[in-house]
């Protein structure tokens, strides 16, 4: 569990993390809160030629909530969002704060980062299954510049992203159109990765459903937004009985993989009771 | 601290002394009472200051000038002949100063003797040669500069394997021409023991009225202690011998373990314990790992040091528990328990651990399986099958949680089919307080102990017959809730006696302790068991200090130095306290009569009036004639021209005790809620009743049931080591392999009863196991309990998915359908 030789670089600016990428090869990878990429180092799973540490760059650390749109820098820790500074930051947003809490151990959360979450993609993370949640704007910046892509188009699989080697996340924007949203999750013990869990946003008229999100996270490649829930809610009254039908569609229409946590089956009737949990999570917040 | 008697929630403990009354100074503090005596009293642990303030000296702490680094290449398939193993390649990879093969050697390895035909006697070489035998098998090392550089070169070493099929699991090495772990051991079967005791069984079970028969099954676990191994080893040229650190239980048996391995006198081999963090039993054996060290700093005449990590400790230390229970059990007609019938098998892995042999697991299952409970008819058939997986070594209880999980399990399944409770059935068979001492069915004699009270105590602080806790009554849509107990006789100290009848070539059981009083009447005492996380500092110090009338901070502990210490077994199997305990004791009483003949030499009156407390020696009943302790130290070492010939001269004891064993006893409750969407089990109350006789220090004693419990719970519901088909290892980090965190662990609510026995100097059982033994049958029986009506689980980790498998298999529902149908008991349901 010692990691093999590697260069180690440290960048005072995205744009020179960015140059260090791309003068250092295909095989450097950027270094934020080393929660994931550290282990997988000393596994000898990951093994970078050398990193390049962005894990200072203040400038890039914030929270912010502009007119109803969250914007959240990349190296925003767990904890920024589980403990904002400002009380109001994550008002329309609280499930942000749900899911932090749910993230690996205190140790994890002061140094674990927004944005290396998602570029790191693994399907059970919960800043991932957020962003899809709540159709995250990914910022990226690279040599050419900056651009921007959705989260549906940004994740592309098993902790695989549409990140070029030489590119860096840099923000990330949620929208406000979801006022209502939960978070429920399912692991053996509290901070381990989510065997499934599930996430449910609602936008409301009345107590008809006029449009849902429903995103699914540790049953496949990536987390993943069910369509199948999303039609079983919408123009539906919010009721228990809504619900549960979305649990099940949910669940009738994923693959989920066998692990020591667990068959298909039995993530698929995770998956139907966390749906359920998270909808009616969803209709008691924001009220 | 007691525990309050309207929630008993306290997380406390309450005592209850049988026999004699003993003074109680529970707060720890000194008194002006002479007849207070340390022993009893919860005093702070001498050691925690200095552990706690990151003082403590650990094995990765000591780095000798020029001290290089070791790495293992280990086996990377379960099953293989070797064809060739080039490590030259290593040899360019910067920073790698040697590597090495067995041959390299001599072919060094350990073999574990019990002295029994049914034994088959197997070596686990120090590195593998022709075979390997499981994944994380030592195959060449590698010494570097550094630790990077050392598994830098590891990958660089070339290994041709001819892969063999492996045999992962107990069914797979016991089918017709299943392939052979070890040529020579037809079968795969390294111990094969059946035992039968009392009559007529066949006709007993035919005419019962209730056969009963239970199936339950254990995952492999491992005990994971937060150091994991790790040894250092200098050649010392002065004194010609090398100097093993060693992250060890046994001091001694690591020096018998390297000597014979190496073809060395034992003087040839000085072995030194730093502070350990921890070994639950992995480390009361030898390692493969700490014989390469060894051979290592004789060749190169430099330190080499290896430290586990955490991948290795998963992957490649020793395992334990994977065993699986068939019980039949004979009632008659109001629950009386007439028969056993057990069918016992333990994979044990691939090779037997030194010097303990696998039999600790198989012999341990079968003899204990009887447990507190009146049996006079017994049968067991128990087996050591060898597989391609890592090998087992002793864990904390050993075979007594599966034996209890077992038997506890009867009982259960029994209560149901009889129409009673489980309280009822088990006072029913419990052994009675007027039986002592009782000759059980297969041939131990128990001790005094308190079997019905604990039961009765722990099914009164859980409100079992007043029906009235609120957990009792599951709100509608919300979790299942069950309650669950488990009894057991946890059989300590065993003594040269008991090691010897399990045939072992090496026979631990004594202990030595020698106490020696300096001229400023400090006192320094030496034994051979090892405290690793024990407070023996503490503890021994109690002991000694009751003794010779000296304040508690007069006594210092000496252990781990194989030059400085008397010959001793270690610190395994709940022995310490009991066996060095009671050498201590008997070496302490003789120097205190020496200080009283010296102090009558003084004083001027007779040794028999005089009395040692508080530091001073006096005429008793008349405290103001007297003379401090530490004078007449004095005076035995630096006037003993003043004192008869025979007197002073030096002050310094040796004794020994052999204990005959000794019994505590324990009835564990656990109330659980079962989410029966999702699997989740959560235990809401854990009441442990307890009686390990006198209890020196009870603050000590409740830490020890606190952490064993959580181990238990760790096994009962989340720790499990997972191989492939392939036996490939599935649970190679902390990840993977779950230990219970902070938030799985509930307030441990404990309750002492207090039955000395007559067979110790102190009065005081061992009990460093029982924790770890009756957390495991009290959960699983409360999970079933919770889920009556509902189907059954029967094997331990119960993880969330194996629950709901069972309610689906029980209503058909195909809701998480089985990844392998799991064993219904009969009468379950």
């Amino acid at each position: 569990m010692k990691p093999p030789v590697f260069d180690y670089r440290r960048a005072a600016s995205a744009e020179e993390a960015v140059g260090l990428l791309a003068e250092l090869g295909d095989e450097a990878k950027l270094l934020a809160g080393g929660q994931s990429l550290v282990p997988m180092m000393n596994f000898r799973l990951a093994r970078p030629t050398a990193l390049v540490d962005i894990g200072r760059l203040d400038e890039l650390r914030f929270v912010r909530n502009e007119r109803g749109t969250l914007v959240v820098g990349a190296l925003a820790r767990h904890t920024d969002l589980e403990h904002p500074s400002d009380p109001h930051v994550l008002d329309g947003f609280s499930v942000l704060g749900r899911a932090a809490r749910q993230i690996g151990h205190y140790v994890i959360r002061q140094s674990g980062t927004f944005g290396g979450s998602l570029a790191h993609a693994d399907p059970a993370a919960e800043w991932c299954m957020v962003a899809l949640l709540l159709d995250a704007e990914v910022g990226l910046l690279g040599p050419r510049g900056r651009r921007v892509v959705t989260a549906g188009d940004f994740f592309k699989g098993f902790l695989d992203t549409d990140l070029a080697p030489d590119e860096m996340l840099v923000d990330v924007r949620l929208s406000g159109a979801f006022p209502h949203a939960g978070f429920q999750e399912f692991a053996r013990r509290h901070g381990d990765f989510a065997v499934v869990a599930a996430a449910a946003a609602l936008s409301l008229e009345g107590d008809v459903v006029r449009e849902a999100r429903v995103v699914l996270g540790g049953v496949g490649g990536a987390a993943v937004r069910s369509a199948e829930a999303e039609d079983a809610l919408r123009g539906r009254e919010a009721s228990p009985a809504a619900f549960a039908a979305a649990g099940e569609a949910a669940a009738g229409a994923i693959d989920p993989p066998a692990d020591l946590q667990g068959t298909p089956a039995y993530r698929r009737q995770l998956a139907s009771v966390l749906v359920r949990r998270a909808l009616t999570e969803a209709v008691a917040d924001g009220r | 601290m007691a525990v309050d008697a309207a929630t008993g929630r306290t997380g406390g403990a309450s005592a209850t002394v049988h026999g004699s009354p003993r003074p109680d100074g529970a707060d720890g503090a000194p008194s002006s009472d002479p007849d207070l005596r340390w022993v009893g009293r919860r005093v702070q642990r001498v050691e925690d200051p200095y552990l706690l303030a990151g003082r403590g000296v650990f094995l990765d702490d000591l780095e000798p000038r020029g001290t290089l680094h070791v790495a293992f290449v280990r086996a990377t398939v379960a099953a293989a002949a070797i064809s060739s193993v080039d490590v030259s390649p290593a040899l360019s990879v910067p920073g790698v100063v040697a590597a090495f093969t067995s041959g390299d050697f001599g072919d060094i390895g350990l073999t574990a003797v019990l002295e029994r035909p049914e034994f088959a006697v197997t070596e686990m070489p120090a590195l593998a040669r022709d075979r390997v035998r499981h994944v994380g098998e030592p195959v060449a090392v590698v010494v570097a500069t550094s630790p990077y550089a050392a598994e830098d070169g590891t990958e660089a070493v070339l290994v041709d394997y001819d892969e063999t099929p492996p045999v992962v699991g107990i069914d797979a090495a016991l089918a017709d021409g299943a392939p052979l772990v070890h040529a020579g051991v037809p079968g795969n079967l390294l111990l094969d023991v059946s035992l039968s005791f009392g009559d007529d069984i066949d006709a007993c079970i035919e005419s019962a009225a209730h056969v009963v028969e239970v199936e339950v099954s254990t995952g492999r676990i491992t005990a994971l202690p937060i150091e994991g191994r790790a040894f250092l080893a200098e050649f010392d040229e002065r004194a010609a011998r090398i100097v093993l650190h060693s992250s060890t239980q046994v001091p001694h048996l690591v020096r018998t373990g390297v000597a014979q391995a190496l073809g060395l006198d034992e003087s040839s081999v000085r072995v030194v314990v730093p502070d350990v963090g921890g070994g639950f039993g992995q480390k009361c054996v030898v390692a493969r790992e700490e014989l390469v060290a060894a051979a290592l700093c004789r060749k190169l005449r430099r330190p080499v040091k290896w430290v586990e990590d955490r991948r290795e400790g998963l992957t490649s230390g020793f395992q334990s528990r994977e065993q699986r229970f068939a019980l039949r059990g004979a009632f008659d007609v109001d629950g009386t328990l007439l028969a056993v019938e057990a069918d016992i098998c333990c994979d044990i892995g691939a090779y037997s651990c030194f010097p303990f042999s696998c039999g600790v697991e198989v012999l341990m299952a079968a003899n204990e399986l009887p447990g507190p409970y009146r049996l006079r008819r017994y049968r067991v058939r128990s087996r050591g099958v060898a597989t391609n997986k890592v090998p087992i070594a002793p864990y904390r209880g050993v075979s007594r949680p599966q034996a209890v999980l077992a038997i506890e399990r009867l009982m259960d399944v029994a209560a149901a089919r009889i129409g009673i409770g489980p309280v009822e059935i088990r006072e029913r068979n419990l052994v009675g307080d007027d039986e002592f001492p009782y000759r059980n069915v297969v041939g131990a004699c128990y001790d005094a102990g308190s079997y019905r009270e604990a039961l009765a105590t722990c099914a009164e602080a859980l409100g079992y017959r007043r029906g009235e806790d609120p957990s009792r009554s599951p709100r509608p849509g919300g979790p299942l809730v069950g309650m669950g107990f488990a009894c057991f006789v946890e059989p300590t100290a065993y003594g040269t006696a008991s090691f010897g009848a399990r045939k072992m070539s090496i026979v631990p059981g004594y202990e030595q302790a020698t106490v020696r009083m300096d001229a400023s009447g400090s006192v320094v005492v030496m034994v051979g068991t090892l405290s690793h996380g024990q407070g023996h500092a503490t503890t021994y110090a109690q002991i000694v200090a009751d003794h010779l009338g000296v304040e508690l901070d007069r006594v210092r502990l000496v252990q781990g130095d194989t030059t400085a210490v008397p010959h001793g077994w270690g610190t395994f199997a709940s022995r310490s306290l009991v066996a060095a305990g009671g050498a201590l004791a008997k070496a302490s009483d003789e120097l205190a009569e020496q200080l009283r003949r010296i102090a009558g030499h003084v004083l001027e009156g007779t040794p028999a009036d005089i009395e040692l407390a508080h530091g001073r020696a006096y005429v008793r009943g008349t405290p103001t004639v007297g003379v401090a302790v530490g004078e007449l130290a004095r005076v035995a070492h630096h006037a003993a021209n003043t004192l008869p010939p025979d007197l002073g001269r030096g002050l310094e004891v040796i004794a020994r005790f052999d204990p005959e064993g000794t019994y505590s006893n324990a009835t564990h409750g656990a109330v659980v809620e079962v989410d029966p969407e999702t699997g989740s089990v959560a235990i809401r109350r854990y009441v442990v009743v307890e009686d390990c006789g006198v209890m020196v220090n009870p603050m000590i004693v409740d830490g020890q049931v606190s952490g064993g419990i959580v181990q238990g719970i760790g096994s009962a519901l989340f720790e499990e080591l997972v191989y492939d088909e392939n036996g490939q290892p599935l649970s190679g980090s902390l990840m993977d392999y779950m230990v219970p965190t902070a938030t799985d662990v509930p307030v441990i609510e404990i309750h002492h009863l207090e039955t000395p026995t007559d067979r110790t100097p102190t009065g005081a059982k061992g009990m460093g196991e029982g924790g770890a033994i009756g957390a495991p049958a009290a959960i699983l029986n409360a999970v079933n309990d919770a889920l009556r009506g509902r189907g059954s689980v029967t094997r331990t980790p119960i993880r969330p998915s194996d629950v709901m498998t069972a309610i689906a298999v029980h209503d058909g529902s195909g809701r998480g359908a089985p990844m392998a149908v799991p064993t219904t008991d009969e009468g379950a349901t």
